[in-house]
């Protein structure tokens, strides 16, 4: 019992960040369609500038707040500049640059910041919790805690405001949105926004546990859009079961089956499910009834 | 007037340069170098190639060598061996450089040996693998320490503190699994034995998984991990998040300060094989390596502002064991040099101290290691068994 907990946590912790950088994924594939593979780097800016600004003296949830500013002006420089300008390009066009783009910013963090690796100093100390016999560090739980924060966050602004629907409105059907005058460039600019804001929250939430460095975002992008298309590309609530399900699929196949196969298990699953269910878990259809 | 016919001018070009080029070569001597500046390794190119640059420039001012002044000509391969392939070839057949100190990774360096082979010209790379020196091949040589001697001096300490039965967890990156399997390899001769083996992918958040199954082994005596980069500190976390007592063992590929400051509390009572360089001030008086790391520790920083590495290091002992044999062969012929760099006996470098011989090329013994312990943010030598 106290492995499983522990495996439990440890899957819910990484989902959890995983379905933060799916759920940046959705949103501006949704307004867009485009998948923006630099999506992973929002997530590294998240980490790194807090990592930066502590070092420089400034008090942590100040520098997080900072942080998050400058993923969101990253983030609408992206769309700005490089998505923007080839409006009406083929959506592979659009991806090719955004992987372009990934690759910039991080050549661009190598620059700016440097190539060795950074911490930010847990919230609430680093002592683990002992709950039934698995250790679970605090940290784990502010991941958690943010992103059901950040998912709750997202439906009710959905949900509940005229802006959100106007998101949901151009996600659905783009050239009718714009018929009934909702500006769809605005709604672009706000999911790439909202996108750079949610990745680096999630870099700084995870920051702490993982350490972070100027090529931390490759590999969260994968991961990300694996997630992203398990739960059914397009579909937010898809992006946060995706994420979870796959941090799960990790870590109790690292802890239950074997270590080197954790990966594979985890990406076999996926494959399998696309097989059965090539739209994901939670296909397209279900944006439509939100 | 008869016109000058081009078999002329070519005779007279063909002269010229036949002339010019001697006199060139009585002037400096050329030591070639291919590193990997920039790309994934620059980590280790970056501080190979100043500490070359900056004692080029310190033996030139000192008067050279023989009584010749040294040219460096350095080729960034960016970790490419393709592209270090080519820079070698030009090495050998446009720059005509005498010897060659680099190759910053084993890549690079085994993809570069046919060339310097063929040409007969001495090779002394700073690249990690065994192979490159193993078997041994007549004009190439390497400085770094092997991965198969780091789990050596761990085994060292395990049999001093009674320990057999050990787990492994390796990041599944090129240096984290090559150690892996040089130290299964090594386990027999090292009296151990493995009864754990996990693995953890280089940019894995959370290891608890892998680390909670070998604490649930039973028998398990002590831990090792291969794998370098902020891994290193997250899994030194993990280790202690799951509560795991056993003595713990990290590789020397994480060994640097950013390791201790990024793992935190965490770091305490962690061992790990390290170069001298690494614990220059904390050497005893009497150890012979202790002026020669100090020197190299202060002109380095002082030169380039930054903290001294221990790859720098390579590229400092390939430097000079070439610069020594260069003396004591008084010639600039590269086969006569390559007779001497074989002859390097007692010479103290940073890695620690060199005796090649005709079947060993890399020349170290497992004294070139020290093995340190991490109390309260710093390093601390260790004696074996204490």
């Amino acid at each position: 019992m106290p492995e499983f907990l522990q495996f439990l946590f440890s899957g819910l912790t990484v989902g959890a960040v995983y379905a933060m950088v799916a759920l940046g994924f959705t949103l501006i594939y949704n307004a867009s369609d485009v998948v923006n593979f630099a999506q992973g780097e929002f997530v590294m800016i998240g980490g790194m500038v807090t990592a930066f600004l502590g070092y420089a003296g400034v008090p942590l949830p100040l520098a997080a707040l900072l942080a998050i500013a400058v993923a969101i002006v990253v983030g609408l420089l992206l769309h700005a500049l490089a998505i923007e300008p080839a409006r009406g390009a083929s959506a592979v066009t659009l991806i090719i640059i955004t992987i372009g783009a990934s690759i910039f910013l991080r050549g661009a963090a190598q620059v700016i910041f440097d190539k060795q690796a950074h911490k930010i100093p847990a919230f609430s100390g680093d002592a683990p919790i002992t709950f039934m016999g698995a250790a679970i560090l605090p940290q784990s739980l502010w991941v958690l805690g943010g992103a059901v924060v950040t998912f709750v966050a997202i439906f009710l602004f959905m949900d509940r405001t005229l802006l959100g629907k106007a998101v949901l409105a151009t996600a659905s059907n783009r050239l009718a949105a714009q018929l009934v005058g909702i500006n769809t460039r605005t709604v672009m600019a706000l999911s790439f926004g909202a996108s750079a804001a949610i990745g680096a929250l999630a870099g700084i939430l995870i920051t702490p546990i993982t350490l972070t460095s100027y090529d931390a975002g490759i590999l969260l992008a994968l991961k990300g859009f694996a997630a992203a298309m398990l739960g059914g590309m397009g579909n937010p609530l898809g992006a946060v079961l995706g994420g979870i399900l796959l941090g799960l699929f990790e870590q109790f196949s690292a802890g239950y089956v074997s270590s080197s196969y954790k990966d594979a298990v985890a990406f076999i699953t996926i494959l399998l499910v696309l097989f059965v269910m090539p739209s994901g878990l939670l296909g397209r259809r279900a944006v439509e009834r939100v | 007037m008869k016109p000058i016919s081009l078999k002329a001018l070519v005779g007279a070009g063909a002269l010229a340069l036949a002339l010019g080029q001697p006199a060139m070569a009585q002037n400096t001597i050329k030591i070639g170098s291919v590193l990997s500046v920039t790309g994934p390794a620059s980590f280790l190119g970056e501080p190979e190639e100043k500490t070359l640059k900056m004692y080029v420039d310190k033996v030139n001012a000192e008067g050279g060598v023989n009584g010749k002044k040294l040219e460096l000509i350095v080729y960034d391969d960016g970790g490419d061996a393709n592209k270090a392939r080519t820079f070698a070839t030009r090495l050998v057949e446009d720059d005509k450089v005498v010897a060659m100190v680099g190759g910053s990774i084993t890549g690079t360096s085994m993809a570069m040996i046919p060339v310097f082979e063929e040409a007969k010209i001495p090779f002394i790379s700073l690249g990690g693998a065994i192979e490159i020196v193993e078997p041994v091949r007549k004009f190439v040589y390497k400085t770094p320490h092997t991965d198969r001697m780091a789990c050596l001096k761990i085994f060292e300490d395990m049999r001093a503190r009674k320990i057999t039965k050990i787990g492994i967890i390796s990041s599944t990156d090129g240096f984290g699994k090559s150690m892996r399997e040089q130290c299964l390899k090594a386990a027999k001769e090292g009296g151990v034995e493995f009864i754990a083996d996990e693995t953890h992918g280089p940019g894995d958040a959370d290891m608890t998984p892998q680390l909670t199954r070998i604490k649930n082994t039973p028998g398990i005596q002590a831990l090792i991990h291969t794998g370098f980069g902020r891994h290193g500190a997250v899994v030194t976390r993990n280790v202690r998040q799951v509560g795991l007592t056993i003595p713990f063992y990290q590789n020397h590929g994480v060994a640097s300060k950013s390791y201790i400051e990024l793992s935190g509390e965490a770091a305490n009572g962690v061992r790990l094989p390290a170069a001298a360089l690494l614990v220059a001030e904390k050497l005893p008086d009497n150890d012979p390596q202790k002026p020669v790391v100090l020197a190299y520790k202060q002109h380095y920083e002082k030169t380039t502002g930054q903290p001294v590495s221990t790859f720098g290091g390579h590229a400092y002992d390939g430097f000079f064991i070439l610069v020594e044999a260069m003396k004591r062969a008084k010639s600039t012929d590269p086969v006569k040099i390559n007779e001497e760099i074989e002859k390097t006996k007692g010479f103290i470098g940073t890695g620690g101290i060199v005796n090649m011989s005709p079947t060993d090329h890399l020349g170290l013994d497992l004294s070139a290691f020290k093995m340190l312990e991490i109390k309260n943010g710093d390093w601390k030598l260790v004696q074996a068994g204490s």
